[in-house]
């Protein structure tokens, strides 16, 4: 084992499938020889190869387009959005070809590419380097979109992506590359070192997609979360004295149903925590998933604790950030109801 | 300076990052900061100016990096397909971050020459020559305003400094190459010009550089008196609930009740 933060276990998840199998390559703006604006490729390519680690032209719909081309023949790229910001210049790409591949040819090509990119707010970012459009993604049958909470995680399920014959988008908390965050920014920052999934093996290992974790047992109230909000979550169950279930979903689609449906049987009432907007989002399917298969065991309305149906306002993100004061009130009301 | 505080003057109202700014009496749009989204929206702009009868033109700059983006092809066929009045510049600095403009292709033919693809005159400037850019972009006004159509300007010229505060230039290229760069200081090539003229002199310029710096200086302290982040007045954070739409919706007006209700941190 070895102590390594979020940065560095997707670094070392990308330094063993490059060394474990010759077909996979990485791509991306900034990646190769610079390592990355965040530096999760740092060394990659001086190790792997300039053949192998691509610094590409700034075109994301090229770098998604041109991946597709080499999934379909035989290679296994890692394509890197600098920001979750800028994919939207892939979303033809990755919405009318990438996930439907496979089915319009049924079965005969499909394209094995993962789709790395940073997201979440929290950094003084503004509307630009800020959002979480996970929800955009979801929608879409055909790819996988996960989202990892921690170190352990983020590097056992990058490498269950990258093996993966289907398309995976994998979202990254920026916010908690360097360390867990609780939603307090006048805190000082806590690096992964203090965290118990900071602790990372440094072989091989895969973390299933497709499996939800339970982060705290509890048996008051269950809340389903994901990505940077787990951590804001837990604080929020610690200060309040609730005993809370927390979910950390990690995998968005396909979603693990049984572990949301065995929490929310045994405790109840439900609390959805996202840092994406409410209208439309991905707690709307969580909800509706909730309601259909725990009606009869509901003591309560299901609440949802979100972003605001705005842009990520540079000044006032704070503001913006469904912080654990709004996950407490939710608790809350979800409990006296 | 207002605007890079997010103060109570600010023009975006704290919505958007430093240097963002926008200037609607000076014509100046808002700026997104995705790359090259709004370079076919210039165009879009100069043919509603044509389609009103207006002699009024478009302008608009991206990076040597950001011409690899497809809204660059979006810019130069429609400019070309409808002959509207703009300027289409290419900032060819060198590096788009991290990466050489040879990333975007700019090594292989200049970026000025995508405009020929098109039939749009590209034209390759030296961009740190005031007195070249100055007199291309008379000669590209001049074509749009007569009815002659678009123009692909390249400017070449160098990142002296950092892409961003976060950003560490040593990590890929070396520390002396703006040293090396041939092309020189456009401030210095401009001032020694006007001196052989004899038009200007070192004191005159020396005076200028302090007249200036102390302008910057009392610009930002007055700024600093309408708020900064973090101390001074400050704009009502429940303001991000305006201008999503002309009219609040009730879902907004819902959120913005929860959000003060809560007094939210
Ligand atoms: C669509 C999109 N992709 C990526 C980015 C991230 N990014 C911001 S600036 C930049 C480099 C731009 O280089 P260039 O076009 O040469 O402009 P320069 O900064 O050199 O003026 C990148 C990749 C972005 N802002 N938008
Ligand atoms: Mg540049």
């Amino acid at each position: 084992m070895a102590q390594m933060n979020m940065i560095q276990a997707l670094n070392s998840a990308m330094d063993i499938a490059l060394s474990n199998d010759p077909y996979v390559v990485l791509m991306g703006e900034d990646i190769g020889y610079f390592g990355g604006v965040f530096r999760c490729t740092e060394g990659l390519q001086r190790k792997h190869g300039e053949h192998r680690v691509l610094d590409t032209p700034i075109a994301e719909g090229g770098i998604v387009a041109t991946a597709i081309g080499m999934g379909v023949n035989g290679m296994r790229p890692v394509a890197e959005i600098q920001f979750a910001d800028y994919i939207y210049p892939a979303f033809d790409q990755i919405v009318s070809e990438l996930a439907r591949l496979r089915h319009r040819s049924a079965g005969d090509f499909y394209a094995p590419i993962t789709i790395r990119t940073p997201c979440g707010g929290g950094i003084r970012g503004g509307q630009t380097h800020s959002q979480s459009p996970e929800g955009i993604f979801t929608h879409v049958s055909g790819i996988k979109v996960v989202m990892p909470s921690n170190p352990y995680d983020a590097k056992g399920m990058l490498l269950s992506a990258i093996e993966d014959d289907d398309p995976v988008v994998f979202f990254e908390p920026k916010r908690i590359y360097n360390g867990p965050f609780d939603g307090d920014p006048d805190k000082p920052a806590r690096p992964w070192s203090t965290h118990p999934k900071g602790e990372v093996p440094e072989g091989h290992y895969t973390v299933p997609i497709g499996k939800a974790e339970i982060v705290r047992q509890g048996n008051d109230a269950t809340i389903i979360t994901y990505g940077t909000m787990v951590h804001v979550a837990e604080a929020a169950a610690a200060s309040s004295g609730i005993d809370a279930e927390i979910i950390d979903v990690r995998s968005m689609a396909p979603l693990d149903v049984d572990t949301l449906r065995t929490s929310v049987q045994k405790t109840g009432r439900c609390v959805i925590v996202h840092e994406a907007t409410r209208f439309g989002g991905y707690g709307a399917e969580l909800s509706a998933t909730v309601q259909e298969e725990c009606f009869w065991h509901l003591e309560a309305p299901i609440q949802r604790v979100t972003g605001w149906d705005t842009p990520y306002p540079h000044a006032f993100e704070w503001e913006y950030f469904p912080g654990q004061k709004r996950i407490i009130n939710a608790l809350r009301a979800v409990l006296e109801a | 300076m207002c605007q890079c505080l997010s103060n109570t003057r600010d023009m975006c109202k704290g919505r958007q990052m430093p240097i963002m700014y926008h200037s609607r009496e000076g014509n100046l749009f808002s700026i997104s900061g995705n790359l090259t989204t709004q370079y076919p929206q210039a165009v879009g702009w100069a043919m509603a100016s044509a389609m009103k009868g207006e002699d009024n033109l478009a302008a608009s700059w991206i990076g040597d990096g950001s011409t690899a983006e497809p809204d660059f092809h979006h810019a130069l066929t429609f400019a070309s397909v409808y002959q509207a009045p703009v300027i289409l510049n290419v900032v060819n600095n060198q590096w788009a971050i991290s990466t050489f403009q040879a990333f975007a292709g700019g090594t292989r033919e200049p970026f000025a020459a995508r405009g020929l693809g098109y039939g749009i005159p590209g034209i390759r400037v030296d961009g740190n020559d005031f007195l070249a850019v100055y007199a291309v972009t008379q000669w590209a006004a001049e074509r749009a305003r007569t009815g002659a159509g678009p123009t692909l300007i390249e400017h070449v010229t160098y990142r002296a400094s950092a892409h961003s505060t976060s950003d560490d230039p040593s990590r890929y290229r070396p520390k002396e190459e703006f040293e090396a760069w041939p092309l020189g200081d456009p401030i210095k090539r401009l001032k020694q010009h006007l001196i052989q003229l004899g038009e200007w002199s070192d004191k005159q310029h020396e005076d200028l550089e302090k007249e200036l710096d102390k302008h910057a200086a009392d610009s930002w302290k007055e700024a600093c008196t309408y708020g900064t982040m973090s101390e001074g007045p400050s704009l009502d954070p429940s303001n991000m609930f305006e201008d999503v739409f002309k009219e609040m919706p009730e879902h907004l007006k819902k959120q913005r009740e929860q959000m003060l209700a809560e007094g939210d941190k």
